[in-house]
C-alpha cells in the first residue's frame, strides 16, 4: 500500500512540478517523495522508476494517439533511426523512469538510519 | 543518513541529469527533448487541433478577425492597414518562426551561432558577411525607414512578430529550435530587411566572373564566343523579336586601355564560390481576353526555387478597407508577394542579369590600409564582423570596404576554404548594395486598380531584377523586364576588372523607361521564362548573362497555337504542369543522326530503340528521358571535358543548348575533336561513343528499376535542415531541366498560380509543403501530393459577410490592449 501511495504521489508532484518548472523537476519530485515516505532503498527505487515510466509513457501514449503517430514517427527515425512510435515512447518512459529511480533512491538513502 | 551509498546515488543522479540536459554532438539535450511536459511530445500537435482564439494585444489599432479555413489558410480582416501587417507577423510567427528566424540567420552569417564549431559553417559565415549581406541590408533599411509609409508597415509586422514571440513560452517553440538547443530572439525590421537580402542574394547573385576569367586565360577569344554564345539560334525572347527599341541609349565609354589590361589580359582565379542554384528560374504568362473563353485575361505564375519544409512560401488573405488581396506571402516580409487583388494580379520570374562584378584592388601592403585609386594612396574603410560561436569564443573578421567598389570579399585572410590563392584582392560591386526599397513594390502591387498603379509601384523594384506579370480586370495585361541595371558596354564584368582607377566602374544605370516590357500586345499574351528578354542585336544595352532557353520557347509556341475565345483555367493547369521536353526535340534529331548504329551490339540497340520510341515527354513512367539525359551528359563531357580538363583552376561547363545548337549549325564543331588523341574525332565518332559509355550505368539503373523518369529523378522536398526525417522522398512526379513543369530534384515550382480575371475571380494555386511549419502537424506536408500530381487548390477570397461558410473551421480574434 506505502509503495502504490508512493508511486502515485511522485507521479502527481513530478506532472505539478513539469508545468512550472523544467523537465529535470522529476528527480526533485521523486526525490522528495522518497525523503518523505520512507521506504528500502530497493523499494524507493522501484516506485520513483515505474511512477516515472507510467507518467512519462502515458503522457507521451496520449499525445501520441492524439496527434495520429505523425510526430513520434519523424522522431523515431531521427534519434532511434526506425520510424516505430512505441519504440519512441518506450524510450521516453526509461529515459524519465531512470531519472525518477535514481532520485528516489537518493531520498531513501538520505532518510534511511540504518 | 547512510552518507556513503546516498553520496554514491547522489552523484549517480547529479551526473545523469546533467548528460541528459546537454547537447550531445547532433543529438538535442536528451532529458529535455523527450519530457512528455516540454520536449517534442509538447510539438506534437493533435490531429483535430483547435486554433480558436481570442487574444488581446498591445500594438493593434483595433479589434480585428481572422477566419482560418479548411486548408489553414488564415483570411485577415481589419479595420486599417497597420493592423493587417500587426497580425500577419503575428501569423507567420505562430505558424513559421523557426523558419523565418534560421533563414535571416543564414542571411547574417549567424549559423556558427546555432551550430557550433565547424569549418565549413564558418566558411558560410565568413563569406555572407564578406559578401556585404548584412551591410546590404543596413543601407535598405535606412531608405526604408526614411519613408514613413514603409517603416509603419515594417513597425506593425515586427510588432505582430514580437507579440507572438513574447507570449510563447520555451516549451512551445518549434521543434527546430529543441532540435539544435537554442531560443529564438526578438524580431526587428533589419531582420525584415536581411530577409529580402536573402532573397537577393538567391536571385541576383549568379555570375561566373571568376570563370570566365579562367577560361579567357585558355582559350582564344574565338573559342571563347563558342563556348559561352551571347545568345542562342533558337532564342524566343521576352519581347519578341522584330521589336525597335529606343536610340537614346545612354553612351558608355570603354577604357582606353582595356584590349591589353581586360580583353587580352591572361589571369587565373582559384575561386569557387557558393552560388545560388543555376536553376532558379520561373514561368509567367498572361492571356488576354481576346483569347480566353470568358473573354476576362488570365495570370499564370510558377516561381521555381529550392524545395523546401517548411516551404518559403504561406498562403493568406490580408483584408483591410483599403484593399483586399490573396496571394502567397514570405514569412519573414509583410504584404502579398504573388497573387492578386479585387481588379488585380501579379507574378514574377527571375531577370538573371548579372549584377554582380569583382575588381582587383591594388593595396600598398599587406596591411591593406591603403589602396591605389586613380593614381593616389586612399585609406581604406573597415567594418568588423563579430561572429559568435556556440560554445567558443568569438570569431572576429575586418573586412575591408573600399567606398568606390564595395567589400573586399577575397583577401590573404580570406580565400574560402582556401579557394582563392590568396595573393590577390578581390572587392565585389553588388547592385544589391544599392539601397532600396522592396517592401514598396509589394504593398504596391498588392493595392493596384490598374496598369498605372502596377507601373508605378514596380518601378521600386531594383534588385533582384524581375519580370514582372500583369493582368487585370479591365482586360490590359502587362510585363515589364524590371529592376535597376547596369548600363554595361559589351562584356563589362565577364571578368574580373582592374579596380586601380574609375574607368572600369559601372558608368550608369539602364534609364527605367528603356527596361523591356509590354502592354497589351498584338499577340494577346505575355510570357517570361527567365530566357533573354530581347534580341541582342535589337537592344541597345549589352546583356551578358546565362539563360535558360527552352522553356520560353515551349511556352510562346503553346499560347501562340491557343485559338482566340478558346482559353481556360484547366487549359492553363494542363501548360503550367506540361512534361513536354522542347530541348530534346531539337536535340535527339542530332544524337540520331549522327549515331552509327552499325557497330551498336543488341543491348545498345535495344535502349536506343527506347530513345527513338520515346513521345519526348518526361512522364514519371517514361524511359526515354533518363537515356536521352544520360547520353546528352555523356556527350557533353565528351565534348568539352578534354579542353576543359586542361585547366585545374574553376571553369563553367556550358549551357546544354550550346552543344547541341552548335552541332546543328556545325557538325565539324572544333571541339568534337578528342585533342588527347592524334587521331581526329568526327561528330560520328563522338555521338556514338558518349552512347556508348552509358550503357553499364543505364543497365545497372535497369536493374535498380530506376529507368523510370520518375524513379530516375527521386524528386524530394528538404527540410531546410536536410533532416531526411523531417523531408518528403521519393515523390512520384514528372518533368524536369527545360520543361514547363521544371521540377528538378529538389528544386521546381514553389508556387503554382492561376488567376482568372472574372468579375467574380477564379484563382487556383498550389505549394508543395503545407500551412504549418511544425513537423508534428498534420498540415505541415499537407499539398505535397496534390501538388505531385498537378493538382490546385481553389484559392478564396472570401468577404466579410461569409465568415459563416462551412470551410471555416476556426476564428481567431484579436482585440487591442487597453493597458496602451
Amino acid at each position: 500500500m506505502k509503495f502504490f501511495v508512493t508511486v502515485v504521489l511522485t507521479a502527481i508532484v513530478s506532472f505539478a512540478l513539469g508545468m512550472y518548472m523544467p523537465w529535470w523537476s522529476i528527480a526533485i519530485a521523486a526525490f522528495g517523495v522518497a525523503v518523505l515516505i520512507p521506504q528500502r532503498p530497493g523499494k524507493a527505487f522501484w516506485s520513483g522508476f515505474l511512477a516515472l515510466f507510467f507518467l512519462w509513457g502515458l503522457l507521451a501514449l496520449y499525445i501520441d494517439v492524439k496527434n495520429e503517430h505523425i510526430l513520434s514517427q519523424k522522431v523515431a527515425e531521427l534519434i532511434i533511426k526506425s520510424r516505430s512510435s512505441s519504440l519512441i515512447i518506450l524510450l521516453t518512459a526509461f529515459i524519465g523512469a531512470l531519472v525518477g529511480g535514481l532520485s528516489a533512491l537518493s531520498g531513501a538513502y538520505l532518510r534511511k538510519s540504518r | 543518513m547512510r552518507p556513503l551509498p546516498f553520496l554514491v546515488s547522489a552523484i549517480i543522479t547529479v551526473s545523469l541529469l546533467f548528460v541528459l540536459n546537454k547537447k550531445l554532438g547532433q543529438a538535442p539535450p536528451i532529458g529535455n527533448f523527450l519530457s512528455p511536459q516540454h520536449g517534442f511530445w509538447q510539438n506534437a500537435e493533435p490531429a483535430d487541433a483547435d486554433y480558436n482564439d481570442e487574444l488581446k494585444l498591445s500594438g493593434l489599432k483595433d479589434d480585428a478577425s481572422v477566419y482560418i479555413d479548411d486548408r489553414l489558410v488564415p483570411h485577415v480582416f481589419t479595420k486599417n492597414e497597420s493592423d493587417v501587417y500587426f497580425i500577419q507577423g503575428y501569423l507567420h510567427a505562430k505558424f513559421r518562426l523557426w523558419q523565418m528566424e534560421f533563414q535571416t540567420h543564414a542571411a547574417a552569417g549567424r549559423i556558427s551561432e546555432i551550430l557550433g564549431e565547424n569549418p565549413k559553417i564558418l566558411n558560410f559565415d565568413r563569406e555572407q558577411r564578406r559578401l556585404g549581406m548584412v551591410y546590404a541590408a543596413e543601407r535598405s533599411l535606412q531608405v526604408a525607414e526614411a519613408d514613413s509609409a514603409t517603416r509603419e508597415i515594417n513597425d506593425a509586422y515586427t510588432a505582430g512578430v514580437n507579440a507572438y514571440i513574447t507570449q510563447l513560452k520555451e516549451r512551445d517553440v518549434p521543434l527546430e529550435y529543441k532540435l539544435l538547443d537554442y531560443l529564438p530572439e526578438k524580431w526587428s525590421n533589419l531582420k525584415t530587411a536581411l530577409f529580402l537580402k536573402y532573397m537577393s542574394k538567391d536571385l541576383a547573385g549568379g555570375e561566373y566572373d571568376f570563370e570566365y576569367t579562367n577560361a579567357k586565360s585558355l582559350f582564344s577569344a574565338e573559342e571563347f564566343e563558342k563556348l559561352y554564345p551571347l545568345a542562342a539560334d533558337s532564342l524566343d525572347p521576352i519581347v519578341p523579336k522584330g521589336t525597335l527599341f529606343t536610340d537614346n541609349a545612354v553612351a558608355l565609354t570603354i577604357p582606353v586601355n582595356a584590349d591589353s589590361l581586360y580583353f587580352a589580359k591572361k589571369d587565373s582565379v582559384n575561386i569557387i564560390e557558393s552560388k545560388p542554384d543555376p536553376d532558379n528560374g520561373s514561368n509567367n504568362w498572361a492571356v488576354s481576353g481576346k483569347k480566353t473563353k470568358s473573354g476576362y485575361p488570365i495570370l499564370c505564375s510558377d516561381p521555381h526555387l529550392s524545395l523546401n519544409l517548411p516551404s518559403l512560401w504561406f498562403e493568406m488573405q490580408l483584408s483591410t478597407p483599403s484593399y483586399n488581396a490573396y496571394g502567397v506571402t514570405f514569412p519573414g516580409a509583410p504584404a502579398v508577394i504573388i497573387g492578386f487583388n479585387d481588379s488585380c494580379s501579379f507574378g514574377f520570374t527571375n531577370a538573371e542579369r548579372d549584377v554582380r562584378d569583382y575588381y582587383e584592388i591594388t593595396f600598398r601592403d599587406s596591411t591593406m590600409s591603403e589602396y591605389l585609386f586613380n593614381g593616389k594612396w586612399k585609406t581604406t574603410q573597415w567594418r568588423v564582423e563579430t561572429i559568435r560561436v556556440k560554445g567558443r569564443p568569438d570569431f572576429i573578421d575586418s573586412v575591408a570596404y573600399i567606398p568606390e567598389f564595395g567589400p573586399v570579399m577575397y583577401d590573404r585572410k580570406f580565400t574560402g576554404n582556401n579557394r582563392a590563392n590568396g595573393k590577390n584582392y578581390y572587392a565585389c560591386r553588388w547592385k544589391a548594395h544599392d539601397p532600396s526599397n522592396e517592401i514598396k513594390i509589394f504593398v504596391g502591387l498588392d493595392k493596384a486598380k490598374n496598369y498605372n498603379d502596377y507601373a508605378e509601384a514596380i518601378k521600386n523594384l531594383h534588385t533582384p531584377g524581375q519580370n514582372c506579370v500583369f493582368a487585370c480586370k479591365n482586360g490590359d495585361i502587362a510585363l515589364w523586364a524590371q529592376g535597376e541595371f547596369p548600363a554595361k558596354w559589351k562584356d563589362q564584368g565577364e571578368f574580373v576588372m582592374p579596380g586601380m582607377d574609375s574607368s572600369y566602374m559601372w558608368q550608369a544605370m539602364i534609364p527605367q523607361e528603356q527596361n523591356p516590357h509590354q502592354y497589351n500586345p498584338e499577340r494577346n499574351f505575355v510570357s517570361s521564362a527567365n530566357q533573354l528578354p530581347v534580341d541582342v542585336k535589337a537592344y541597345p544595352y549589352y546583356l551578358g548573362g546565362s539563360y535558360p532557353l527552352y522553356r520560353g520557347i515551349i511556352i510562346n509556341r503553346r499560347l501562340a497555337a491557343m485559338d482566340s475565345g478558346s482559353v481556360t483555367a484547366e487549359d492553363m493547369m494542363k501548360l503550367q504542369t506540361d512534361n513536354y521536353n522542347v530541348f530534346a526535340e531539337y536535340t535527339r534529331p542530332l544524337l540520331l543522326k549522327y549515331i552509327d548504329e552499325s557497330v551498336l551490339n543488341d543491348v545498345e540497340k535495344k535502349y536506343l530503340e527506347i530513345v527513338k520510341q520515346w513521345n519526348l515527354r518526361n512522364d514519371p513512367n517514361e524511359k526515354g528521358p533518363a537515356i536521352f539525359n544520360l547520353w546528352y551528359d555523356s556527350l557533353q563531357v565528351k565534348t568539352f571535358g578534354d579542353e576543359l580538363g586542361k585547366s585545374t583552376y574553376p571553369l563553367h561547363w556550358p549551357e546544354a543548348s550550346t552543344l547541341s545548337e552548335a552541332i546543328a549549325r556545325d557538325p565539324g564543331f572544333s571541339f568534337l575533336d578528342d585533342i588527347r588523341t592524334s587521331h581526329k574525332e568526327t561528330v560520328v565518332d563522338i555521338v556514338t561513343y558518349a552512347f556508348k559509355t552509358i550503357i553499364p550505368s543505364l543497365q545497372n539503373t535497369e536493374a535498380n528499376n530506376k529507368l523510370a523518369w520518375a524513379n530516375f529523378k527521386d524528386t524530394r522536398v528538404n527540410h531546410l535542415t536536410k533532416q531526411v526525417a523531417l523531408s518528403r522522398l521519393h515523390l512520384p512526379i514528372g518533368g524536369g531541366n527545360h520543361i514547363i513543369n521544371a521540377t528538378k530534384v529538389d528544386h521546381g515550382p514553389s508556387w503554382r498560380m492561376i488567376v482568372e480575371m472574372t468579375p467574380q475571380t477564379n484563382a487556383y494555386g498550389i505549394y508543395p509543403g503545407g500551412q504549418s511549419g511544425n513537423p508534428g502537424s498534420k498540415y505541415y506536408d499537407m499539398f505535397v501530393d496534390d501538388w505531385v500530381v498537378g493538382k490546385y487548390n481553389k484559392l478564396w477570397m472570401m468577404k466579410a459577410s461569409e465568415k459563416n461558410d462551412k470551410r471555416i473551421k476556426w476564428v481567431m480574434k484579436f482585440s487591442k490592449s487597453s493597458n496602451h
